[in-house]
């Protein structure tokens, strides 16, 4: 999978997941955690999301608020623990 | 309005305690009027504070808005005559399911006024959690953004009672149902004068919904009287002075975020913030500094998620400008008080309260010792002890863990538990008020948290029903059978965790699991979901078939199982 199907795929799922309001409209730079789409509590959601899609385990050190805040940032985090 | 300057002796302020002194200070004699609207806006303004600010409100991308006592005065009135237009009376019940916009504190004011009773509710419930709280209150409208709006709509045709869905944000008019209303306070013309409510003190005011171990969730009714110690708390215990600016994190559909968010700092007529953003320790510092907040109180899942931040992020802001720290919601730890006292320069003041009781009850006042750890001393007026649990009587001797509980008879205390009067009963033993939460006393009155007294979940301050999550997770299709318990947590002190056996034709994988979690975070709420899910063949169970959790419970928290001979065998 390339850097934008990954991307698609992540943006795909937070859409379809956290977004309620179909008017809505998010890019690769939305701030998903700051803006308050997804909650801390959800954050974990996401989290589970990751690890098995991508067969991947992010230590919870990394499962930052920061690290979570928009779809770039997601697959940058993704990146760094595929290349593991 | 000249707020306490000087910090007084613990001794000093209980010495001859009556809830005379805040009836005092807020003008009100027994047997007259109370309106907790009035006494947040229009009292203010008399007193000579109408140009004040009252309100100072961001949202996510740095969207602000001021507001004045007389601004919010006046949008209390123009919402209050809004809802009476609608045919709202006085004891009806008006939702506020938003997020902390500027609307939900202004229609607070504004329900207030019309003598109806609000009914906040956490905008990030699931379409479950909502209808059940509103089902159980008879709801009859709710005050909503567009974004929460397909959550009502899907729900609406099961709740008779409820005859209008208002709007506060933009809509088309063309994309309203039957029964929306689209209510722009911003297009809607200024009130300047309204016919209050004449609520008496025993008017009900606000509906909280709060969690139990079985059953659904229990409406909490408090009152207009609710006033007295909501303000005097605030006053002494959270120190507020006029010139300060007041920083309280709770969402407002939540207790605290309604006594201690609207109520408590606006009845002393004090400026207060509100960040209306997810959480970061970067966006939260930044708010801190940039409104010079002076009086912060928040929770110990958020400051022990700052303290994960680290501390050179702190040294990147002036916070300077804070005086006093406290926190509630679930038990302060010693190292996040210490944390505080390192990188603040002071510490966090612990404060024990409930949804039931309305306002604080154990606390640790500005100058009293701090003990690390303890939650501090009751609030004066409020008689405290903790009970064996086998007698329900106090303990003779200080150090024994036992039950916390209050003698009834403070103002904010609840009334009732809505349409649940067996359940309300349940919590009073012996003339004592049975918190449910257990802790131990030292000699010098200082209270220690031990836990729950029952198998409710504290998860990042809010209480969540493992009942609720056991049902719901029934619903999935390839659930058989589910328990719900607790397991540590090093920011939320505990979470929700499931264990779960499928029902045939279903294998146990990661992609299930993830299912799972997502359909309770939409059915009930983000803080119901489960954070881990654990597959079994069997759950533990009594030999009569009752899921034995305490098993499961002392699984996770490495405890001790205890007494298993109920359990069944092969």
């Amino acid at each position: 999978m390339n850097v934008n199907e990954m991307k698609e795929l992540i943006m795909n799922y937070v859409i379809k997941e956290y977004i309620d309001d179909d008017d809505v409209k998010i890019t690769y730079e939305t701030p998903l955690i700051s803006s308050g789409y997804v909650d801390s509590f959800s954050m974990v959601s996401l989290l589970v999301f990751l690890e098995n899609k991508f067969r991947i385990k992010i230590p919870p050190s990394k499962a930052t608020p920061e690290a979570f805040d928009s779809v770039n940032n997601i697959v940058a985090l993704v990146n760094q623990y595929l290349k593991q | 309005m000249t707020l306490n300057p000087e910090h007084r002796s613990y001794e000093e302020l209980s010495g001859n305690f009556t809830w005379a002194v805040a009836e005092k200070e807020l003008d009100y004699k027994n047997g007259e009027v109370i309106n907790i609207g009035w006494y947040c806006s229009d009292r203010i303004c008399l007193k000579g504070n109408a140009a004040k600010v009252a309100l100072i409100y961001e949202g996510f991308g740095g969207i602000s808005r001021q507001f004045t006592y007389d601004d919010i005065r006046i949008a209390g009135n123009t919402i209050g005559t809004f809802l009476r237009g609608l045919g709202i009376i006085e004891g009806d019940r008006v939702c506020l399911f938003m997020d902390r916009i500027p609307e939900l504190y202004l229609s607070f004011l504004g329900i207030l006024k019309t003598g109806a009773i609000v009914q906040p509710l956490f905008s990030a419930f699931g379409e479950e959690s909502l209808f059940v709280r509103l089902e159980n209150a008879g709801t009859r409208a709710i005050i909503t953004q567009k974004k929460h709006l397909q959550k009502v709509r899907k729900i609406r045709g099961k709740l008779p009672h409820l005859e209008y869905v208002i709007i506060v944000d933009e809509i088309k008019s063309a994309d309203l149902a039957a029964g929306e209303v689209l209510f722009r306070l911003d297009n809607a013309a200024p009130v300047e004068n309204f016919d209050i409510c004449p609520t008496m003190a025993e008017t009900p005011s606000v509906l909280h919904y709060t969690s139990g171990t079985t059953g659904q969730p229990k409406g909490v009714q408090h009152v207009h009287y609710s006033l007295i110690s909501q303000y005097l708390t605030t006053k002494w215990v959270l120190d507020l002075r006029d010139d300060d600016i007041y920083w309280c994190t709770a969402d407002p559909g939540w207790v605290t975020g309604t006594s201690y968010g609207i109520i408590g700092p606006w009845s002393l007529g004090v400026t207060q913030c509100v960040l209306d953003s997810g959480f970061s320790a970067q966006a939260w510092y930044r708010f801190a500094e940039k409104n010079r907040v002076t009086v912060w109180y928040s929770a110990p899942t958020a400051i022990r998620a700052l303290m994960k931040a680290g501390n050179e992020i702190v040294k990147s802001f002036d916070l300077s400008s804070l005086r006093h720290l406290a926190s509630v919601g679930e038990p302060l730890n010693s190292e996040a008080v210490i944390w505080s006292e390192k990188v603040f320069g002071k510490p966090f003041h612990d404060t024990f309260w409930q949804t039931e009781t309305g306002s604080i009850m154990i606390t640790n006042f500005p100058g009293m010792k701090i003990k690390p750890g303890s939650m501090g001393r009751t609030f004066p007026g409020i008689t405290g002890t903790v009970l064996d649990p086998a007698t329900f009587r106090p303990y003779p001797e200080h150090g024994r863990a036992g039950l916390i509980a209050f003698r009834p008879g403070w103002p904010a205390m609840m009334r009732a538990y809505w349409n649940n009067e067996e359940k309300y009963r349940e919590k009073f033993v012996n003339g004592w008020y049975l918190s449910g939460d257990r802790a131990s006393i030292d000699s010098e009155g200082y209270y220690w948290f031990i836990g729950r007294d029952d198998d409710v979940i504290n998860t990042g301050g809010h209480l969540v029903s493992p009942f609720e999550v056991e049902s719901a997770l029934l619903e999935h299709p390839a659930v058989a059978e589910s328990a719900v318990t607790s397991r540590p947590d090093e920011i939320n002190m505990e979470v929700v965790k499931a264990f779960i056996t499928l029902k045939p034709g279903h294998t146990p994988d990661p992609d299930l699991e993830l299912d799972i979690m997502n359909f309770i975070r939409k059915r009930l709420s983000p803080l119901a979901m489960p954070q881990a899910v654990e597959f079994m063949d069997r759950l533990p169970k009594t030999r009569s078939g009752k899921i034995m959790r305490r098993v499961l419970h002392a699984k996770e928290w490495g405890e001790e199982i205890g007494d298993i001979s109920t359990l069944e065998n092969d």
